[in-house]
């Protein structure tokens, strides 16, 4: 994790320090830091985004699979215990006082717990799940459809993200995710608090995780509290819409 | 006809032939897609140091057996394909960084972009050159079909697949006999085997596995999960088919440094081309 957090500043610094033995390998680095070439290099991020919701259809679905597809061990990533005596003792009392607020640009802010949220329509699926990494794993799902949470708080038509606030912290801040309105009402995003027909482990994010079938794994938020509908990223974290896009520059758009 | 051009009487043995042998879109192309697919293999290196693992069917993480591993003990480096398991230390699982620090990533430093464990960054030079591939290749392609390219210089005519022909033209490959004269204007049914295989397969193949590891492709374009045999083959095909591309590489390189490298570097450059002369004749 030490490599991931390390300041850019520090790391010229390092890279710098290499310039007297690799004049290429650091002029390589160079160039990698340089504003203009991320900028340009960031383009691709867009030009996935906007190809992908333009040829794709907003609600074509992830391909779900059969019990017998299911990954044999569901890999944990990230997260695996928040710290702290509050989720401590949310877990203990098998996390029966978790609410989760819907603010925000909606008409009703809701607080639900667990009990609220199972008493919505249920969705259970079976997907893979992509890490940025390169692995995937295939798990069931169930929870409600995050759009039957957005229609119940009344979300307006300003509204242009969701964030979801969470309650792991790494380093320094609390995880967060966001995505646009429409993975947002896609109909396979779904709070999940099951996993593979068992109450979802704390390692995969009890007691309950984001769904968002067409990206990458670090989309999918865990330990969630709080869903956000918001105008702009703007002055969430850094401003990237995420913990590692504010930290290390992973894409906000991670359909790819 | 009053006139007929005078047919000359003897070769000039001094004056090399030179032939127009690369047009502008051939050579522009070779030059931006040489630069892209470096950079696409350096940066797909460290794509693959974050999980040095591979696997066939849909899904593969690390309590999956994997095909292809490259990892570390405590004191050595190894690749492991199937149960065979070479010793690599020093190159490839552990080796030893420019300022002497032991590291454990699959591949090293030298041949990655960044040089560092930089996931997020390797990710952004790799999907904007993915673009530059695709995007150059598309119209590279479009070209070579239609603009005359495929009909003159890459059809396979009919006497050439011939398997007596291509034996030869192994065996000449093999003894480092190249063409000369006029037949060396033209490309040899081994030199058209290769590049209608980089244009047309391979290369096609490293943007359709790219695209089968998108999560969000997948959903709009189920069936190339179907094609690969799931999103885990996919990324072994692409890891296949890049090392393919490098095996092309050294060969193509292989080739010019044999072939001699000065015409025919300067022939990718300017698009002209001095014949060998046949054999016999004084150069």
């Amino acid at each position: 994790m030490t490599s991931f957090t390390m300041p850019r500043r520090q790391l010229i610094a390092r890279v710098g320090g290499l310039a007297a033995t690799l004049p290429m390998l650091s002029a390589c680095d160079a160039i990698n830091e340089a504003p203009a070439v991320r900028k340009i290099l960031s383009m691709g991020e867009e030009m996935n985004r906007a190809s992908q919701r333009a040829l794709i259809d907003r609600n074509a679905l992830a391909r779900e699979f059969s019990r017998a597809d299911l990954s044999p061990i569901f890999r944990a990533n990230g997260t695996r215990l928040p710290a702290g005596a509050a989720y401590a003792a949310h877990a203990a009392s098998g996390f029966a006082d978790w609410r989760v607020a819907v603010t925000g640009l909606v008409t009703r802010p809701l607080s639900l717990s667990l009990a609220d949220i199972r008493a919505m329509p249920q969705r259970t699926q079976i997907t893979r799940h992509d890490c940025v990494e390169g692995w995937s794993a295939i798990g069931q799902w169930t929870g409600v459809q995050l759009s039957r949470i957005l229609t119940a708080a009344g979300v307006k038509d300003s509204a242009r993200y969701i964030v979801f606030r969470c309650a792991d912290r790494i380093g320094d801040a609390l995880y967060y995710e966001s995505c646009d309105m429409v993975d947002a009402r896609h109909p396979q995003t779904i709070l999940a608090w099951a996993l593979n027909d068992k109450v979802l482990p704390i390692a995969n994010g009890a007691p309950l995780r984001l769904r968002i079938e067409r990206q990458l794994g670090y989309k999918h938020a865990k330990y969630v509290t709080g869903i956000e509908a918001v105008a702009s990223l703007d002055g969430i974290g850094a401003g990237k819409g995420g913990y590692w896009e504010d930290r290390i520059d992973y894409e906000w758009y991670a359909g790819i | 006809m009053a006139e007929t051009p005078a047919a000359p009487s003897a070769p000039i043995a001094t004056a090399p032939v030179r032939v127009y042998r690369h047009r502008r879109a051939t050579r522009i192309w070779h030059w931006i897609n040489a630069a892209t697919l470096l950079i696409l293999l350096m940066s797909g290196l460290m794509i693959f140091n974050a999980h040095p693992r591979l696997y066939w069917g849909e899904y593969g993480a690390n309590n999956d057996p994997a095909w292809l591993v490259i990892g570390s003990t405590p004191d050595s480096g190894y690749l492991r394909i199937g149960s065979l398991r070479v010793e690599t230390t020093g190159v490839l699982g552990r080796w030893t960084d420019a300022k002497g620090v032991e590291k454990t990533w699959a591949f090293p430093g030298w041949a990655t972009i960044p040089t560092s464990y930089n996931l997020a960054d390797a990710r952004r030079w790799h999907l904007f050159f993915a673009w530059v591939l695709s995007i150059g290749l598309t119209l590279y392609m479009l070209w070579t079909a239609f603009g005359g390219h495929l009909k003159k210089d890459l059809h396979v005519r009919r006497g050439e697949w011939s398997p007596r022909h291509i034996w030869h033209d192994i065996k000449q490959h093999a003894r480092l006999r190249f063409p000369r004269g006029e037949e060396a204007a033209r490309y040899g049914i081994l030199q058209k085997l290769s590049y209608i295989g980089v244009i047309f397969i391979l290369l096609p193949i490293m943007i359709a596995t790219g695209l089968t590891m998108s999560p969000g492709v997948n959903a709009g374009a189920p069936w190339l999960l179907d094609l690969f045999g799931g999103r885990q083959s996919a990324r072994s095909i692409h890891f296949i088919a890049a090392w393919a591309l490098v095996a092309f590489f050294f060969v193509h390189i292989a080739m010019v440094l044999l072939a001699g490298p000065v015409n025919e570097i300067r022939s990718m450059v300017t698009g002209w081309f001095r014949l060998p002369p046949e054999r016999g004749e004084r150069a």
